[in-house]
């Protein structure tokens, strides 16, 4: 197994007894903990409730169950119609000294294919004193029921990672009946740029490329065509009759008398233009080693998802987006679902990543006609603790990338000190060196959403 | 929104009649609207009260957090509520038979709310009307003041759900006074059992000795009664006299206590803040009994939906449409909660026992199983019993005084217990417990229940406040509780604090074992950490947190 033998060669050059034991805890996991993340709940409604697991005392009402009438939705537009409002209202609250409450809710609806919807909704919640049902000390989770059994007998079960399963929300989500607003990850891009105030990005000059031909109107051509240009015709004909002498006044021109020509009239004809634009490809990379697991991946997907929207908009959606897993290997994933979904594995080596980055922009000759942006997240844990792999790919990277950004989710427990890869990232020299082409932004483990905004403004800024 | 038509209307006088003279109490005025899709996208966020107050929070998505009942004690997508005449709303294309059931259904609803006496503080107004002039106070404050109205709301809100509203409740229905002297009432009620902690039988024997008195020598007795205590207990008469001096009772109400002391409020230029207290706190109120009584109000409305509706001619033709609508309303799950499946049924259980008179210690006393199953008296008052029940009680004392091991056994009720399997990757359900006790306890903690949080004047000091949250084996949502207090802290106009208990680790002890053969592999990759009860006290001061640990709850 190539994971323990890479194990074993990290092992000869020497670690320290804390290390060995979280690598070896690492590979001990490999393969055996399955994480994959949640996906939307779908709404409950009357007679597929069952689904959503059991329901509580206040969880019916009578126009649901006496008349069938599911909770009204909202649509896209009504939505959208009021978050400008939204949100200017709240940039007028951090002005009057309160902290802000509009955040953006449910971000990920990922689909198979590369074409996964985003959904953007407003959502804001209004604090009160409430009892938290989660701090108890009684963990045990109870419901009523009814109908036949022995006591401890188990009369159902319900799968962990089932669409509808509370308790596994993605970030921003809630539990249950959902208005959502379906929207692309453009109008996303569109709100985080307008309203939270993500920058612009400037345009570069340099790399420009072919990226579409237009068609339009221009060229002229006598004789045929779709349409007559009147006044570059009228102008042939006059040209014609004066060369026939047909005008002998200019003064005092007479168009009846006109000889016309077929081949005097003008017409215009579709042609091809070429058109520049900037175009750009982003890597998203991802560890999805063991110590991923949970929190972690949730808050490196969640952030990645904004990025893509951010750029998507950014550069008119002419954005291409690869998507790049990796344990102590990478590999390319096709879209964006599998990159979000992929179960954990075993080990980690951060430098096979952008190793396969480097070798993808080289074979396909990227750099010449893209921008080129890497976002890589991680929780900071490297078996190559020092970075002596890591850091010759990053800056290999670094001679073409417009920006490398890298979230670093901190686990609670090591939220202190520095990870691995910061503790090497900060000792290359790279960051301050180079803080126009490289960033870092490490999230604490209990981030939340504009937390996560803020670090993408940190990771894209100019 | 428009009402519905005269034929509809037809099938819903017809209902009151046959409901009245089965003996349900309403008043006879009501409006029945057909609402859209669109009407009740307006309607929902309003708690379906079409003058309600607008609020800029109704506009978005409020994240519904698990048992966000506790955030929003009121059902947000109801089909009656409880105004003057009462409203209720309707889907266009119900077919008449449904109409007729649902029909039942809702004045079952408007006799709980008319009878009830958790609602007894909303049925002296209209609260659509009460709404609509508070809502054009809203919007005439919010012309003059701007955004500040709707943070004066949104800080109000923050505090809407501790509220007095059981002291509004016993100020509206004391019980009447009693004939017997206060003195008295002192002497045996407090005197005896608090102060000199007599024995059951030195009490008994100071009752008699009491009533031979009043026997002996009449009008005179309870004078002479009390010249001779005096003589015996000397201290007697000044600790009636303290007694009798007024206590002001531990401020509960913080948007009462708010309107009333907060001297930021209180200031001439900010007296129009009040009056957005005063509506958060109205409303509030309205809404506080729904939840409160959720399956009995649910559970009434099926029963008499099902029983009237089963002898009314007009199911003719319907009988197999209507078991299959009904059965979905009152069939019990498998798994989770009904309140109209278990409020139906506890009514009909409890009709059985009014009539067969099993309300009674003769009954209690047996143990038997056979001899309760045949116990009947046949006393016939069972409806009495349940018009009484509906009357006086709300879910607590329902579900606690009615739940027994008869009632779960019957209905093969059991507590369902959910645990993980790790090994097939699924959250199995099993059968935890048939007991009715276990029974009453799961239910009891998933009702609804405000944290209660006092102001302790005794250490709010130098202007500042300090609250009291009392332990009742949940901490509050630690997330809520910066943002709730900034809104406190402005409201008050100057520092405060919160008392309250959360989940702390443990403070740590000594460093992790060490594993010669590597460490073990935990389940989940989680580290096993020891939590316990800390007493914190939070502090908002200039709108910033800060947080520290008094004590700890033994354990």
């Amino acid at each position: 197994m190539k994971l323990e033998d890479y194990y074993h060669e990290i092992k000869a050059r020497g670690l320290s007894a804390e290390r060995d034991k979280m690598m070896r805890e690492e590979i001990l996991s490999a393969g055996t903990r399955e994480t994959e993340l949640p996906q939307l709940a779908s709404r409950p409604g009357p007679g597929k409730g069952a689904a959503s697991g059991p329901s509580g005392l206040y969880d019916l009402n009578d126009q649901m169950i006496l008349q069938g009438q599911a909770p009204p939705l909202a649509t896209y537009t009504v939505g959208l119609k009021s978050i400008d409002e939204l949100l200017s209202r709240d940039k007028q609250r951090e002005a009057d000294g309160f902290p802000r409450k509009i955040r953006v809710g449910r971000l990920l609806k990922p689909g198979k294919g590369k074409q996964g919807n985003v959904v953007v909704v407003p959502t804001t919640v209004e604090e009160k004193f409430i009892h938290d049902p989660n701090a108890t000390e009684d963990q045990e989770d109870s419901v009523g029921g009814s109908g036949a059994g022995e006591e401890g007998e188990v009369i159902g079960e319900q799968p962990i990672h089932g669409p509808d399963m509370p308790g596994t929300e993605g970030p921003g989500e809630g539990e249950g009946a959902a208005h959502e607003l379906e929207s692309s990850a453009y109008d996303l891009g569109k709100i985080l740029t307008e309203k939270f105030e993500l920058p612009n990005l400037k345009d570069k000059g340099t790399k420009r490329s072919v990226v579409r031909y237009t068609y339009d109107m221009t060229d002229k051509n006598r004789g045929f065509g779709q349409i007559l240009d009147k006044k570059a015709t009228l102008r042939k004909i006059l040209e014609t009759n004066m060369t026939l002498g047909n005008v002998p006044d200019v003064g005092n021109i007479d168009p009846t008398r006109f000889l016309i020509s077929p081949h005097d009239k003008i017409y215009r004809i579709l042609s091809r233009e070429k058109d520049y634009e900037s175009q750009a490809v982003v890597f998203f990379l991802r560890d999805y080693s063991g110590s991923m697991a949970g929190k972690p991946t949730t808050l490196v997907v969640s952030q990645h998802i904004l990025i893509y929207s951010w750029l998507l908009f950014q550069y008119a959606m002419r954005v291409e987006s690869r998507f790049i897993l990796h344990d102590t290997e990478a590999k390319e994933v096709p879209d964006f679902y599998t990159y979000y979904n992929s179960k954990v594995a075993g080990g980690t080596k951060v430098a096979s990543a952008f190793h396969l980055v480097n070798a993808i922009v080289e074979k396909e000759n990227l750099a010449k006609d893209y921008n080129i942006y890497i976002f890589h997240g991680t929780d900071g844990d490297d078996w190559d603790t020092d970075g002596k792999e890591t850091v010759p790919e990053i800056k290999k990277a670094i001679t073409y990338a417009n920006r490398i950004g890298i979230s670093i989710a901190r686990h609670a427990y090591g939220a202190k000190s520095d990870s691995e890869v910061e503790k090497y990232l900060k000792r290359s020299g790279l960051l301050s060196e180079k803080p126009k082409l490289i960033r870092m932004d490490a999230i604490p483990e209990d981030a939340d959403e504009p937390r996560l905004i803020d670090g993408i403004k940190h990771l894209i800024s100019e | 929104m428009e009402l519905i038509d005269q034929h509809t209307k037809k099938i819903m006088e017809g209902c009151k009649e046959r409901a009245r003279d089965a003996g349900l109490r309403f008043e006879n005025e009501t409006l029945e609207y057909i609402v859209t899709n669109r009407d009740l996208l307006e309607l929902s966020p309003k708690l379906m009260i079409p003058t309600l107050y607008d609020y800029w929070v109704h506009d978005v998505e409020v994240i519904k957090e698990k048992r966000r009942y506790e955030l929003y004690p009121s059902n947000p997508y109801e089909t009656v509520i409880n105004t003057r005449p009462v409203i209720s709303f309707y889907n266009d294309n119900n077919p008449d038979w449904l109409n007729v059931m649902i029909f039942y259904h809702v004045i079952g609803h408007i006799d709980f709310f008319q009878n009830n006496l958790y609602f007894r503080h909303t049925w002296d107004f209209d609260f659509t009307g009460q709404a609509l002039s508070d809502k054009r106070l809203i919007a005439r404050l919010r012309s003059e003041k701007g955004r500040w109205v709707d943070y004066l709301i949104e800080f109000a809100r923050g505090i809407d759900n501790i509220v007095g509203y059981h002291q509004e409740l016993s100020r509206l229905d004391r019980p009447a006074p009693t004939e017997a002297s206060r003195r008295l009432d002192y002497y045996f009620d407090v005197f005896l059992q608090t102060e000199k902690k007599a024995k059951v039988h030195e009490y008994i024997k100071e009752i008699e000795r009491y009533n031979e008195f009043m026997r002996t020598l009449g009008a005179l007795g309870a004078k002479a009664f009390f010249a001779a205590v005096i003589a015996k207990y000397p201290e007697f008469e000044a600790l009636y006299e303290k007694s009798q001096e007024k206590k002001p009772p531990k401020p509960f109400d913080l948007l009462q206590f708010f309107m009333d002391h907060s001297p930021l409020l209180n200031k001439d230029e900010n007296l129009w803040m009040k009056s957005i207290l005063q509506v958060v706190r109205k409303t509030s109120l309205f809404f506080q009994p729904q939840i409160r009584t959720k399956i009995m109000n649910e559970g009434w409305a099926s029963y008499w939906h099902e029983k009237l509706f089963l002898q009314d001619d007009r199911i003719k033709g319907h009988e197999v449409d209507f078991a299959r609508v009904n059965a979905g309303v009152t069939a019990m799950p498998r798994v989770g909660l009904n309140p109209y499946a278990l409020g139906m049924r506890l009514f009909y259980f409890l009709e059985e026992i009014g009539d067969k008179g099993k309300y009674d210690p003769a009954f209690r006393r047996l143990s038997n199983i056979k001899e309760r199953e045949d116990f009947d008296h046949k006393t016939g008052k069972g409806q009495d019993f349940i018009f009484n029940i509906r009357k006086t009680l709300c879910d607590y004392l329902f579900i606690n005084n009615f739940i027994d091991q008869d009632f779960v056994t019957r209905n093969k009720l059991f507590v369902a217990g959910r645990r993980l399997n790790q090994s097939r990757g699924v959250i199995e359900y099993f059968v935890k417990s048939r007991k009715a006790e276990d029974y009453r306890a799961m239910l009891n903690a998933a009702l609804y229940h405000p944290p209660h949080i006092t102001i302790d004047a005794e250490k709010s000091g130098n202007g500042s406040l300090y609250l009291v949250h009392r332990f009742e084996g949940k901490g509050l949502v630690k997330d809520y509780i910066a943002n709730t207090m900034l809104g406190i802290e402005y409201l008050w106009g100057a520092p405060v604090h919160l008392e309250t208990s959360d989940l702390g680790e443990a403070p740590s002890a000594g460093d992790q074992p060490i594993y010669p053969f590597g460490p073990p592999v935990t389940q989940g990759g989680e580290k096993q950490k020891i939590k316990r009860w800390q007493r914190t006290l939070y502090t908002m001061e200039k709108r910033k947190l800060t947080k520290k640990v008094i004590s700890y709850h033994s354990a």
